[in-house]
């Protein structure tokens, strides 16, 4: 397969960046998205040019390190699948595929297809845990929680933090995000003790980090990886409004 | 010289609890003023800072990823092992010491092992505290599954991503520590050397990913936490950022490397497709327990498997291994394998790979229990091979997965080098020559949650520790080696890529130290790995600059030290004659083709002292001694 390649370039957070064209040929479909961008890499080196920078780990869509738009689609075309994950059999030889990092004030370039996606971690430490210290902890089965309550819970907690929620916002904002730790810790009973503290926090660290306010588009539903749901958003607004009417 | 493993005296089921009480603490008032450096923040990394922040000591934790979440226990699937014997099936903490034990092949510390299974319970109440989700039965306790062919229940898990939620819950109460000012983070940092200072590690050097920039962090005692070295071999199941790097710099400061041949080969992943790939996928164990494994009975039967009948089919291993069928251990399934495709039974492109057939057990139990139970691994499938797994057998073969050996330690989980400890995959302690399903996240979590908050008190109240400063001599000249290494590899603008020459070395390891070694191939990595490195300091090509985020910069550093590291693994596997674990040397195996242990000659492990890049190590041994178990033959027919 041929493909052609429109890349955004970016020397570094305070320079210029603009769309360079790159050829790929000889594109098996068998690589990944990522494997195609390492064939491309080996021969930007190889003259002697600086690779396109992008970001990735796991290379198995579990550690939300990777993530860039692919034609104006967080992750590309493949539903509940990373970019990692995402084969070239997706795309047709011939096709041209524009590559963009994650835009969104909170999310500043770093270089070329990277951001800093720190403030989610800052959201994480405005209460994104249950306050247990190592050590004194009951037995586990003395906690009964119903399986379909845990199943929600699970649903909720399997959030990657890949950033996709906020790329595909016209908001740039990470609510699918924050309410999915608030929805995985609220629906728990060990959830519970922090349970208004921890939304006010989080939803306040959320604004001041920059990020948009939620406008029910249900974009960000529809590019998760993990399939979150945007109902986890409505639970996190109910939580908020209860813990401010409570001023808890 | 023999090591001391501080072992404490006393019965097995005391020497804990004896060691807790006889150990030195460190006064609450007291314990800001110490600092520790704790690299790595995965499972071990991470629920140790949140531990020792919680304690109250001055923590400073580093990770190579943008953010501590994303070290690669995230991606472990099947479970976390623990002796709960919630499911009344005749589990004990004495059964899971004797199960570790021996699928170790009898080559780890009875007493390591027995904390670990002592401790495995309060790792299961801590992160339920923490709210980890997993699974529940309808009655709202824990459920529990089989795993890796134990015959209880003692496996929690939370769907396929059990590691993913356990790192997690450990992140989350280490964010909580820096909300509350004890731990500091500072991310996409990668620790470049160690700082010894009089004899004792008093500090690290890195480089800021972003910037390039290095800095200097001194501190009491450095803690690392940096996983294991399965990605010397290029293709493995590990994450692409995965490295030796830290390890290997501390080896070459003073801390013994151990028994770095004992690598596990996970035997069901999906099989490489070209030359282009990047990494190996697993696919969970547990699909085992459903599927059934066979290749073609002929040599060269290229017929696709639909239209192969049942007489022309080898189900392998429930022929040579009837009581355990498809449930035979890791190196044991794994080595079969590689035995059928060598004949010239291997299936698929390549004639690497082997069937995992689910043709029988959907027809016993329907498409619906089948995707249920496996549904997301299915999907996981397709999406990488693009073949529909309910329709066609799967296709899978062995890869580098997981590495028992590393750094020596010694009970209390320090090194020789005092100061400098090690925990999780990084070290070498627990696992012996082969580790059990599901053991690996238990081993990490509870290294950093109840281990080292003690013995790590222990070293620091009973220890001199004289103030050091970044600006002292051992720091700058740790930087200046940083530096000058970093100059050395823009320097060389020759023509290859650190990636083929990482390919180069991976394929050349997993050749001639792979699943099955013996001298003549070993002696060949052994000539051909400092060749391999000349070729890197002669004609590395590494574009761009030092002072920015230069991905090709941090990939050639590791891709250095791998080519350092790659000469300890061939010597380690050649030096070690008999067969155990996850190593198999030819030479030494039952006629049954089992690997057959030496116990008279090799009941030791081997920690290795570096005297320089291309010297041989010194080889230093601690014996290993089975007051409690006794030795014997695994055997799984």
């Amino acid at each position: 397969m041929r493909i052609t390649l429109r890349v955004w370039r970016q020397a570094g957070p305070n320079e210029p960046g603009r769309l360079v064209t790159y050829v790929a040929d000889g594109v098996s479909p068998d690589m990944s998205f990522l494997e195609m961008l390492d064939v491309v890499n080996e021969g930007l080196i190889a003259k002697g040019t600086d690779p396109i920078a992008f970001d990735s780990d796991c290379r198995e869509g579990i550690c939300g390190t990777c993530g860039f738009m692919v034609d104006g689609i967080a992750h590309g075309p493949q539903r509940a699948t990373t970019v990692c994950q995402l084969h070239m059999r997706s795309f047709r030889d011939g096709d041209t595929l524009t590559l963009e990092p994650w835009r969104a004030r909170a999310f500043p370039v770093i270089k070329d297809l990277v951001v800093d996606r720190s403030a989610m971690d800052r959201i994480i430490q405005a209460g994104g845990y249950t306050s247990v210290n190592v050590g004194g902890a009951q037995d586990a089965n003395a906690i009964l929680i119903p399986k379909p309550i845990v199943e929600q819970a699970m649903d909720a907690a399997q959030c990657i933090q890949c950033g996709a929620c906020v790329g595909a916002c016209k908001n740039a904002s990470a609510a699918l995000f924050t309410s999915a730790k608030v929805s995985h810790l609220a629906l728990l009973p060990q959830g519970q003790v922090e349970r208004y503290t921890r939304v006010v926090r989080m939803v306040d660290r959320h604004d001041v980090e920059g990020f948009g306010s939620c406008s029910n588009e249900g974009e960000c539903e529809a590019v998760c990886p993990k399939e979150i749901s945007i109902t986890n958003i409505a639970r996190m607004n109910r939580e908020y409004l209860k813990a401010t009417l409570l001023r808890r | 010289m023999i090591l001391d493993s501080k072992v404490p005296g006393g019965p097995l089921a005391d020497k804990w609890d004896r060691h807790r009480f006889e150990s030195k603490l460190v006064n609450p008032a007291n314990r800001r003023k110490y600092t520790v450096l704790i690299v790595g923040t995965g499972l071990a990394g991470a629920s140790a800072a949140s531990s020792l922040g919680e304690l109250g000591y001055n923590v400073k934790s580093f990770c190579i990823h943008d953010s501590p979440r994303r070290a690669h226990s995230i991606a472990a699937q099947g479970g976390i092992n623990a002796a709960k014997n919630y499911q009344n099936d005749g589990d004990s903490v004495q059964r899971l010491f004797y199960d570790t034990i021996k699928g170790g092949d009898y080559r780890s510390r009875e007493a390591n092992v027995f904390r670990l299974a002592q401790l495995s319970v309060n790792i299961i109440d801590q992160c339920v505290a923490q709210g980890v989700p997993f699974a529940r039965e309808y009655g709202g306790l824990l459920d529990n599954r089989s795993f890796g062919g134990a015959q209880v229940s003692r496996t929690f898990y939370a769907r396929g991503q059990t590691g993913q939620q356990l790192l997690l819950g450990a992140y989350q109460s280490m964010m909580r520590q820096v909300d509350r000012g004890t731990v500091a983070m500072f991310p996409n940092r990668e620790m470049l050397d160690l700082v010894v200072v009089n004899g004792q590690a008093r500090g690290i050097v890195c480089r800021n990913l972003i910037t390039g920039a290095l800095e200097r962090h001194a501190g009491h005692a450095v803690l690392l936490c940096t996983g294991g070295y399965g990605t010397a071999y290029y293709l493995s199941t590990n994450a692409v950022n995965s490295n030796v790097t830290a390890a290997w710099r501390a080896h070459k400061r003073g801390a013994f490397f151990a028994n770095p041949c004992y690598t596990q080969i996970h035997p069901t992943c999906i099989p490489v497709s070209g030359t282009h790939q990047s990494k190996l996928t697993l696919m969970s164990e547990s699909l085992r327990n459903d599927g059934r494994v066979w290749v073609p009975r002929r040599p060269g039967d290229t017929r696709p498997p639909q239209q192969i009948p049942e007489e022309d089919r080898d189900y392998y291993l429930e022929r040579k291994y009837p009581s355990f069928g498809n449930l035979v251990p890791r190196d044991v399934a794994s080595r079969n394998a590689k035995v059928v495709c060598d004949e010239g039974r291997g299936v698929g492109e390549s004639g690497l790979a082997v069937y995992l057939d689910f043709a029988d057990a959907i027809k016993r139990l329907g498409p619906e229990v089948i995707r249920a139970r496996y549904g997301n691994l299915f999907d996981m499938y397709r999406k990488i091979t693009d073949e529909d797994p309910y329709a066609v057998p799967m296709r899978i073969y062995p890869a580098i997965h997981y590495t028992m050996g590393g750094l020596w330690v010694d009970y209390n989980l320090m090194t020789n080098v005092p100061g400098l400890h090690v925990l999780g995959e990084a070290n070498f302690s627990d696992h012996g020559a082969n580790r059990l399903g599901a053991s690996a996240l238990m081993q990490g979590l509870a290294d950093g949650y109840f281990v080292i908050p003690y013995t790590l008190a222990n070293y620091l109240g009973g220890t001199l520790l004289p103030a050091v400063a970044p600006d002292d001599d051992a720091f700058k000249e740790a930087e200046a080696n940083v530096q000058s290494r970093i100059d050395a590899m823009l320097r060389v603008r020759g023509t290859e890529t650190p990636r083929e020459l990482h390919r180069r070395l991976g394929q050349l390891l997993w050749d001639d130290v792979g699943m099955s070694r013996n001298e003549a191939g070993l002696k060949h990595a052994l000539e051909e790995i400092p060749r391999l490195r000349d070729q890197f300091w002669h004609n590395l090509s590494v574009p761009g600059e030092p002072n920015n985020l230069n991905k090709n910069l941090e990939y050639a550093g590791r891709v250095a030290d791998y080519l350092e590291f790659a000469e300890v693994l061939a010597l380690d596997a050649l030096d070690r004659t008999e067969s155990c674990g996850g190593h198999f040397r030819e030479e030494s195996q039952t006629p049954e083709g089992e690997a057959l242990r030496d116990d008279a000659h090799f009941s030791y492990a081997a920690a290795w002292e570096f005297k320089g890049v291309g010297v041989r190590p010194e080889l230093h041994k601690e014996p290993l001694n089975f007051e409690y178990v006794k030795p014997s033959q695994r055997s799984y027919q």
